[in-house]
C-alpha cells in the first residue's frame, strides 16, 4: 500500500508545525497529528500567553512609576481576571493563525492521540474513533510537560504548574515559587508586579543558574529590591495544603529547616519530555531518561523516525524546536531525493535564551566561566545601561551588557545582557555569532543613535579597552 | 594610524621563518610593492613586499632572528598623515640580540591590516575565497592556506569547523587535505629535534639544521611512518628513446634547445599517468582525489637539501616546453627563489639518480602525492630483442605507491604504460 504522506509530524507545537510548513514548502505531502490545540504549549500555554501577562505587569509597573515621567495616574489597580482574559485572547488569535497556516500549506491536520506502529504507520485516536495513517518519515515533536515534585503534586488549587499559574483561580496573596529558571522567575516577576508577596527558592547557589554569574548576581539584587524574597542554596522539604493555605518546610543555606505559610505554590523545577505511550519503546527508539537521542539533523537510531524540540536534548526552548523542525524537514526532503536543499546541523552555542522578568535577561553562547572551563583565554567587555543616553531617557538605567571573546582569535564566545529590551537586542549578537564574527566586524559596525543597541557596540569596545562612553 | 607589519605566512606549511635580511631601515619611505625584507621559510628565501604605504617607524624583529612565528609583528610603518612618522633613527632595535619574538596573538587594533600576506599561493587566480571572518583570522594565525580548505557553510563558505578538520600547516597541496594518520599521534611532528642532546667521542662538528633540513626530516618521517609504501620495478630499454632524443636535439639545435633524457622521462611519466589514471590520485582522509592533469614534481638537489619544483601539465606540454620549464625551475631552486606554489602540490614525483650510476632504488613518497618514480642508470645490458639475445641500453625504474590510494594492479598499469611509452617513444611527441 502506498504511503498516504511523505511526512507525518506528531505534535503541532512550535517545532512540529514549523517542520510541517517547511516540509510542505519543499513539496512534501505532509500530515500533522495534534491531541489538543494547534500551536502546542508555546502558543496556547507557554511563551505567548505569558508574554501577554508580563506585558500587563509591565504597563502596570510603569503606571505605578508615572510620576517619575511627569505623569499622573491615580487610583491605579490591577484586575487579574481582565489581565488573564487578555492573555487568553492573544493565545486564541495565534491558535487560529496556525490553523490558517496549515490550510494555506495544504497540511492535513489529524486531531487525536498518535501512536507510532512501525513501518511508518501511525494510529490516531480522536473523538471520532481510530484511524491509521502512514508516511515515509515521521517526526516526533510531542514536547514536554512540567516536572512534578513527589511531595507537591500540582492540584490546580493551591499547588500550580505554569499552566495553572497562567489562569489563576484566585490572585495569590503570598506565593512560593520553587525553581528559578526562566519559568519560575517570570512568574515570580509577574505576580510580584501584580501585588503578591513572592518568595523564590532555588537549590543552586544562584538564581537563573544557566546564565552568566554576573547576570545572576545582578538579577538577584534587582528582584530583591523589588520586594521578592530569594532563597538560594535552599530546598523545599515538604508541602502540606489545607483550606487555609500551604505550609512549606524550607531548608535554608545554613542547613536549618523552618516552616513558612503561603497562599499558593508554583512548581517550576524543569520539564519531562512527552515520550511515553507513543510507541517509541516498541520501535526501539533510543532514549536516555526519556530524552530521545538524535544527531545534528534530528535523526533517531530508527530509520524514518526523527525527533525535534523538547523531546530531544535541551535547551528546551521554542525557537530551538522550530529551528530543529526546519533542519529535520530539509534533511527528510534531501533523503527523499531533493538535491536543492542543504540542511545544516544545529549549533547549540548559537541558540539565544531570553527571560522576560523585569529587568529582562538574554544571552547566547558561553558564559565567562564556561568559556574558561573550555580552555579559552578570554577578553571580557562590560557596559552598563547608565552609560547609555537612550536608557536614561527611557528611565531604564538598570542593567549591563557583557561580551566574552576568545583572546587569541577574537571569536565572540558569548553575550550576556540584563536590562530593558535586551530580549530584542540579543539577536544582533546571535546573527554575528552565526556568521562567525570576530571583534573586528562588530567594532566596524555602525550602531544607530540613540538606541539601546549602542551598548552592544560599547561592550565589544570595552573588551578591548576602547569603550567610548565610560 | 601606524600599521603593524606581521610575519607573513608565505606558504601553507609555514609556521615560522627566519628574518634573513632587512632591506629597509627606520625612516625609509615604502610604498606598495617595495621589497621590505628577505624571509627564509622552510623551503626557500622569499622576498617580502610592502602592501601599505608609509614610513618605517620601527623594526621590531632584528635581522637574522630565527623562528619568528607567523603573525608576530616585525615592523611598524606609519601612514603619511601620522605625526609620529620619522622618529629618531636610533629607535631601531636593529642590533638587539634576538628580541624573543613572542607570538602574541596581536588581536589589537581592529584597523590593523590582516597580515600582509603575499597573494595566497595556491589560490586559482580570480577565485574569491569565501570564508567567515573567524575562519580567515584563524587561518591567518595558523598559516593555513584557505584555498586548500573545502567550505561546508552556506554556498561553500569556509567556517571555523572546516579549519578544525584541516590540521594547521600540514596541508601541502591544493584541494587535498594532508593525509593525517589520526590513530598514530606518536608520529612525532618534529623528529629532527632530538629529545636528548647528542654526545659522541668521535671528533665531529655539529651543523645547525636549516629550516629546509628540518622540513625534509619531518615530512619524510611522516611519509614513511604513515603511508603504506609498496614498490614495483620494471626494466626499460632506452635505445629508441635515446635515438629519438638525438634526432630531436639535432632538429632543435638551431633553436639552441637541448633536451635531456630526464625531460623525456618527465613527459613519459606525465603521459603514463593519464593512460593509467587510477595511479594519478591522492589519498585524502575520507576522499580519494582523482586528478585530471599530471603535474610532475622533479627532485632537484640544491645546497643544503633538495626541493621538488613542479612541471605542471606534463601530460600535455611539449618536451621542449618541459625542458625550458625545468631549466628555469632548477636555476631558481638553486638560488632559493622558488615561490611556494612552484614546489608544493604535484600529482606524482620523479627522482633520477642515474647520473651517479645507481642501478635501482626505491624513493619515499612525497605526500599528498600517491606515487614517486625512481630512475636508475641507463646501462648496456644483455637484453632479449625479438627472441634473440642482444645488447640494449636498459634502465630500471621503480615506482613507490601509496597503497591506501593505489592498488598493486593499478600501480602495475602505470609502470607498464611508462615502459611502453619509453620503448615506443614516438607517442611522446605525438
Amino acid at each position: 500500500m502506498a504511503d498516504q504522506y511523505d511526512l507525518i509530524v506528531l505534535g503541532s507545537g512550535p517545532g512540529g508545525y514549523v517542520a510541517a510548513i517547511r516540509a510542505a514548502q519543499l513539496g512534501l505531502k505532509v500530515g500533522i497529528v495534534e491531541r489538543e490545540l494547534l500551536g502546542g504549549i508555546c502558543l496556547n500555554w507557554g511563551c505567548i500567553p505569558t508574554k501577554a501577562l508580563l506585558r500587563s505587569a509591565e504597563v502596570f509597573n510603569q503606571m505605578k512609576h508615572a510620576a517619575a515621567y511627569g505623569l499622573a495616574a491615580d487610583n491605579i489597580r490591577a484586575d487579574i481576571d481582565a489581565v488573564v482574559k487578555r492573555s487568553r485572547g492573544v493565545a486564541k488569535q495565534l491558535n487560529q493563525g496556525v490553523t490558517h497556516l496549515m490550510r494555506k500549506n495544504k497540511i492535513t491536520v489529524h486531531m487525536g492521540n498518535g501512536v507510532l506502529k512501525g513501518g511508518g504507520q501511525i494510529e490516531v485516536t480522536g473523538d471520532k474513533g481510530t484511524e491509521t495513517i502512514s508516511a515515509k518519515h515521521v517526526i516526533v515533536a510531542t514536547g514536554a510537560r512540567a516536572r512534578d515534585l513527589p511531595f507537591a503534586k500540582a492540584d490546580g488549587d493551591r499547588i500550580w504548574t505554569y499552566r495553572h499559574a497562567m489562569v489563576p483561580p484566585a490572585m495569590p496573596s503570598k506565593l512560593l515559587v520553587i525553581g528559578s529558571g526562566a519559568i519560575g522567575i517570570e512568574f515570580a516577576s509577574f505576580y510580584n508586579d501584580m501585588g503578591a508577596d513572592v518568595t523564590v527558592v532555588e537549590m543552586m547557589d544562584r538564581i537563573v543558574p544557566v546564565e552568566d554569574a554576573d547576570v545572576s548576581a545582578f538579577l538577584e539584587k534587582s528582584l530583591t529590591k523589588q520586594g521578592i524574597k530569594i532563597l538560594t542554596g535552599a530546598g523545599v522539604e515538604s508541602i502540606t495544603t489545607s483550606a487555609a493555605g500551604v505550609k512549606a518546610k524550607i531548608k535554608g543555606k545554613d542547613g536549618s529547616s523552618a516552616e513558612h505559610d503561603f497562599s499558593h505554590v508554583i512548581v517550576a523545577v524543569g520539564i519531562v519530555p512527552n515520550t511515553e505511550n507513543i510507541g517509541l519503546e516498541a520501535l526501539g527508539v533510543a532514549t536516555e531518561r526519556g530524552i530521545i537521542a538524535i544527531d545534528g539533523y534530528g535523526r533517531t537510531n530508527v530509520p524514518g523516525v526523527w525527533a525535534i524540540g523538547d523531546v530531544t536534548p535541551g535547551p528546551w526552548l521554542a525557537h530551538k524546536a522550530s529551528h530543529e523542525g526546519v533542519i529535520a524537514a530539509e534533511a527528510i526532503a534531501q533523503a527523499l531525493g531533493n538535491a536543492e536543499v542543504h540542511p545544516h546541523p544545529m549549533d547549540r552555542l548559537n541558540i539565544p535564551g531570553c527571560t522576560y522578568c523585569h529587568p529582562q535577561v538574554a544571552s547566547v553562547g558561553l558564559t565567562e566561566a564556561k568559556a574558561k572551563e573550555a580552555g579559552h583565554t578570554v577578553k571580557v567587555g562590560n557596559f552598563p545601561f547608565i552609560g547609555n543616553g537612550k536608557a536614561i531617557a527611557l528611565g531604564e538605567a538598570e542593567g549591563f551588557i557583557k561580551t566574552v571573546f576568545d583572546a587569541e582569535t577574537g571569536e565572540l564566545l558569548g553575550a550576556h545582557m540584563i536590562g530593558a529590551e535586551v530580549t530584542e537586542l540579543i539577536q544582533g549578537y546571535v546573527v554575528g555569532k552565526t556568521l562567525e564574527t570576530t571583534e573586528a566586524e562588530l567594532m566596524h559596525t555602525v550602531f544607530a543613535h540613540p538606541t539601546l543597541s549602542e551598548m552592544m557596540h560599547e561592550s565589544v569596545l570595552a573588551a578591548y579597552g576602547r569603550a567610548l562612553h565610560i | 594610524m601606524p600599521i603593524q607589519i606581521k610575519m607573513p605566512a608565505l606558504s601553507p606549511t609555514m609556521e615560522e621563518g627566519t628574518l634573513a635580511k632587512w632591506l629597509v631601515k627606520v625612516g625609509d619611505k615604502v610604498s606598495s610593492g617595495d621589497i621590505m625584507a628577505e624571509i627564509e621559510t622552510d623551503k626557500a628565501t622569499m622576498e617580502f613586499e610592502a602592501v601599505d604605504e608609509g614610513v618605517v617607524v620601527a623594526i621590531d624583529v632584528a635581522e637574522g632572528t630565527e623562528g619568528v612565528k607567523v603573525g608576530t609583528v616585525i615592523a611598524t610603518i606609519a601612514g603619511e598623515d601620522d605625526d609620529e612618522a620619522v622618529p629618531a633613527a636610533a629607535a631601531a632595535p636593529a642590533a638587539a640580540p634576538a628580541p624573543a619574538p613572542v607570538a602574541a596573538p596581536v588581536a589589537a587594533a581592529p584597523a590593523a591590516v590582516p597580515a600582509p600576506v603575499v597573494a595566497a599561493p595556491a589560490a586559482p587566480a580570480g577565485d574569491r575565497i569565501v570564508a567567515s571572518p573567524l575562519a580567515k583570522r584563524i587561518a591567518g594565525e595558523k598559516g593555513i592556506d584557505l584555498s586548500t580548505v573545502a567550505g561546508s557553510g552556506p554556498h561553500g563558505r569556509i567556517i571555523k569547523a572546516d579549519l578544525d578538520a584541516a590540521p594547521a600547516a600540514a596541508v601541502a597541496a591544493p584541494a587535498v587535505a594532508a593525509p593525517v594518520a589520526a590513530p598514530a599521534p606518536a608520529a612525532a611532528p618534529a623528529p629532527a629535534a632530538a629529545p636528548a642532546p647528542f654526545s659522541t667521542d668521535i671528533p665531529h662538528e655539529a651543523v645547525k639544521l636549516s629550516s629546509m633540513r628540518k622540513t625534509i626530516a619531518r615530512r619524510l618521517t611522516e611519509a614513511k611512518a604513515t603511508v603504506p609504501h609498496y614498490y614495483l620495478t620494471v626494466d626499460i630499454s632506452l635505445d629508441k628513446l635515446l635515438k629519438l632524443r638525438a634526432e630531436l636535439n639535432s632538429a632543435l639545435a638551431g633553436e639552441g634547445v637541448k633536451l635531456s633524457v630526464n625531460d623525456l622521462l618527465i613527459k613519459a611519466l606525465g603521459k603514463a599517468l593519464m593512460l593509467a589514471p587510477d595511479a594519478n590520485v591522492s589519498f585524502a582522509g575520507d576522499n580519494l582525489i582523482r586528478y585530471s592533469r599530471a603535474d610532475i614534481a622533479v627532485a632537484v638537489s640544491i645546497p643544503g637539501g633538495l626541493i621538488t619544483p613542479i612541471v605542471t601539465g606534463a601530460d600535455v606540454k611539449s618536451i621542449s616546453t618541459i625542458q625550458k620549464d625545468m631549466a628555469d625551475l632548477a636555476a631558481r631552486a638553486k638560488a632559493g627563489k622558488l615561490a611556494p606554489h612552484e614546489y608544493q602540490g604535484g600529482t606524482a614525483s620523479l627522482s633520477n639518480l642515474g647520473m651517479f650510476g645507481i642501478k635501482q632504488f626505491e624513493a619515499v613518497i612525497n605526500p599528498p602525492q600517491g606515487m614517486i618514480m625512481a630512475i636508475g642508470a641507463g646501462e648496456k645490458r644483455p637484453y632479449v630483442i625479438d627472441d634473440a639475445l642482444g645488447i640494449a641500453t636498459v634502465m630500471s625504474a621503480t615506482g613507490s605507491f601509496d597503497h591506501r590510494a593505489i592498488d598493486g594492479a593499478e600501480g602495475a598499469q602505470l609502470m607498464q604504460a611508462f615502459k611502453t611509452l619509453i620503448e615506443a617513444p614516438l607517442a611522446l611527441v605525438a
